[in-house]
């Protein structure tokens, strides 16, 4: 069996990626493979609106069921892609077979990190990447249950809000000094903790879990550095992930944190590319610096520019970044990357929840991080895309329109 | 099939315009959803499934009036 392109793993970057080749009118034979035995589908919701119960199973499907028949992409899903022999351009599948393939996309993804050493490995922790995980967190989730929540980036927070509003009494766990650590300006990780104590949600910063014991009525107890401990009924490890690397590095790929591709996310084998959460780009924005992006848009855009790339349009992957995170009453919103040592300008009112901040580096704006603002969330992507040269005395200035800086063309994607 | 839109939730991704530019479009302020039409015309239905599929915010809904009124 051949596939003139053949796609490793089923997620977003994937489905992304077969769906634009056939809209372009590729008619070779393409063949995606996913690991979990089900059909792609979002995993944003799988801490937002599918863990708060308000929508179904059925609705997380990015395609309908007749997806891959009517535009003749074969779909092997539950199945491990084992080892690539490059020489042969072939892989090997947990269920014995092979497949030989004319190019390779690896859109592996990430795994979840798991608790350091010294704590074991405990049954009965939960963790939230796939749709199975959320259908356990969201049946231990309700009035009068205990949940400590180890780890403040977003999944722990949306998760912790979620949880919180389902009754549970919530603590969130942080080995640093603040919520959302590295991904936002030290302003809107001061915000989201404000904000999220006055939900009734506790935090502990500094705080290093020492030691997890589980009691005979499958509570647990969480003993810390600092010597107090907890008992709650649950606990959610969410301290970030791992790119999923491993095939690459055994077919001799260049890896670092990710499988290492060029400007056109092609990895060290002309013939494989690699997108998504699994892989580590030269970042245009930032000289060429190598970056690892986990977002929808990233996966979707890295996707497509590999589409062109084989169909002979291809253009220099150069999209600015952007995440999002809706918790409760916040809607966050990133355009660009921020390093912890960016300065940080702030337009608009914290204190009323709705602020951008604005990120610079040597003066040149490199982020905006926006709560509530998409206005100002907008006209970042322009000025981002434009290399527009804001400064941070016009960025602080109220008065200020943002939109002078750039010619009047919508953005779309 | 009828479409409605959460402005609230929507966070400007664009994959609805992406899918169908026929009937999505992005507000030129804030690049929040909007409704070209609301009605979808059957030749459409496809593209539009693709997009409320897609919308990784979860802020396009269709309304099929027959099962509410059941």
């Amino acid at each position: 069996m051949i596939a003139d392109v053949l796609v490793v793993g089923a997620g977003q970057a994937g489905l992304q990626l077969v769906s634009s080749l056939r809209e372009g009118g590729f008619s070779g034979s393409v063949t995606l493979v996913g690991e979990e035995p089900l059909p792609p589908y979002q995993r944003p919701p799988l801490t937002k609106a599918y863990l708060a119960g308000q929508v179904n199973e059925n609705s997380l499907f990015m395609q309908e069921d007749d997806f891959f028949a009517n535009h003749l992409i074969r779909f092997r899903s539950g199945v491990k892609v084992t080892s690539i022999d490059r020489r042969h351009r072939r892989i090997s599948l947990s269920d014995g077979s092979v497949l030989d393939y004319g190019r390779l996309v690896l859109a592996t993804g990430a795994r979840n990190r798991a608790l350091p050493q010294h704590l074991g490995a405990p049954m009965g922790l939960l963790s939230i990447r796939t749709l199975s995980d959320a259908q356990v967190l969201r049946r231990r989730m309700g009035p009068d249950r205990r949940l400590a929540v180890i780890g403040a980036g977003f999944l722990g927070l949306e998760a912790a809000v979620i949880a919180s509003a389902a009754g549970c009494a919530v603590e969130v766990i942080e080995i640093g000094s603040h919520a959302l650590g590295r991904a936002v300006s030290p302003q809107l990780s001061e915000l989201f903790s404000r904000y999220h104590r006055s939900l009734g949600i506790r935090f502990r910063f500094h705080t290093m879990v020492e030691s997890i014991r589980r009691h005979a009525d499958e509570s647990w107890t969480l003993t810390f550095d600092a010597g107090a401990d907890v008992v709650v009924d649950d606990i959610l490890v969410a301290i970030g992930v791992t790119p999923n690397t491993d095939l690459a590095e055994q077919a001799g790929l260049d890896v670092a944190d990710g499988i290492i591709v060029d400007e056109w996310l092609r990895t060290s084998d002309p013939d494989i590319y690699a997108i998504g959460d699994c892989s580590a780009f030269p970042h245009q924005a930032d000289g060429n610096r190598l970056v690892r992006l986990e977002s929808v848009q990233n996966a979707v855009d890295q996707a497509r520019a590999v589409a062109a790339h084989i169909l002979g349009n291809a253009v220099r992957y150069d999209e600015v970044p952007l995440f999002w995170s809706n918790q409760a009453g916040l809607r966050l919103q990133i355009a660009g990357v921020a390093r912890p040592t960016d300065a940080a300008v702030v337009r608009g009112a914290p204190a009323d929840n709705s602020c951008s901040v604005f990120r610079f580096r040597d003066d040149r704006l490199v982020a905006v991080e926006s709560v509530n603002r998409p206005g100002d969330h907008m006209q970042a992507r322009r000025l981002l895309k434009a290399g527009a040269p804001l400064t941070p005395a016009q960025a602080a200035d109220p008065g200020f329109d943002l939109k002078s800086l750039y010619a009047p063309t919508p953005v779309a994607g | 099939m009828n479409l409605v839109v959460d402005q609230s939730v929507c966070i400007g991704a664009g994959l609805c315009v992406l899918s169908c530019a026929e009937i999505f479009d992005q507000r030129e302020s804030d690049g929040i959803v909007t409704l070209l039409r609301a009605q979808v015309p059957d030749e459409l239905s496809d593209s539009v499934i693709g997009a409320v599929r897609r919308c990784p915010s979860g802020a396009i809904r269709i309304e099929q009036p027959e099962a509410v009124s059941k």
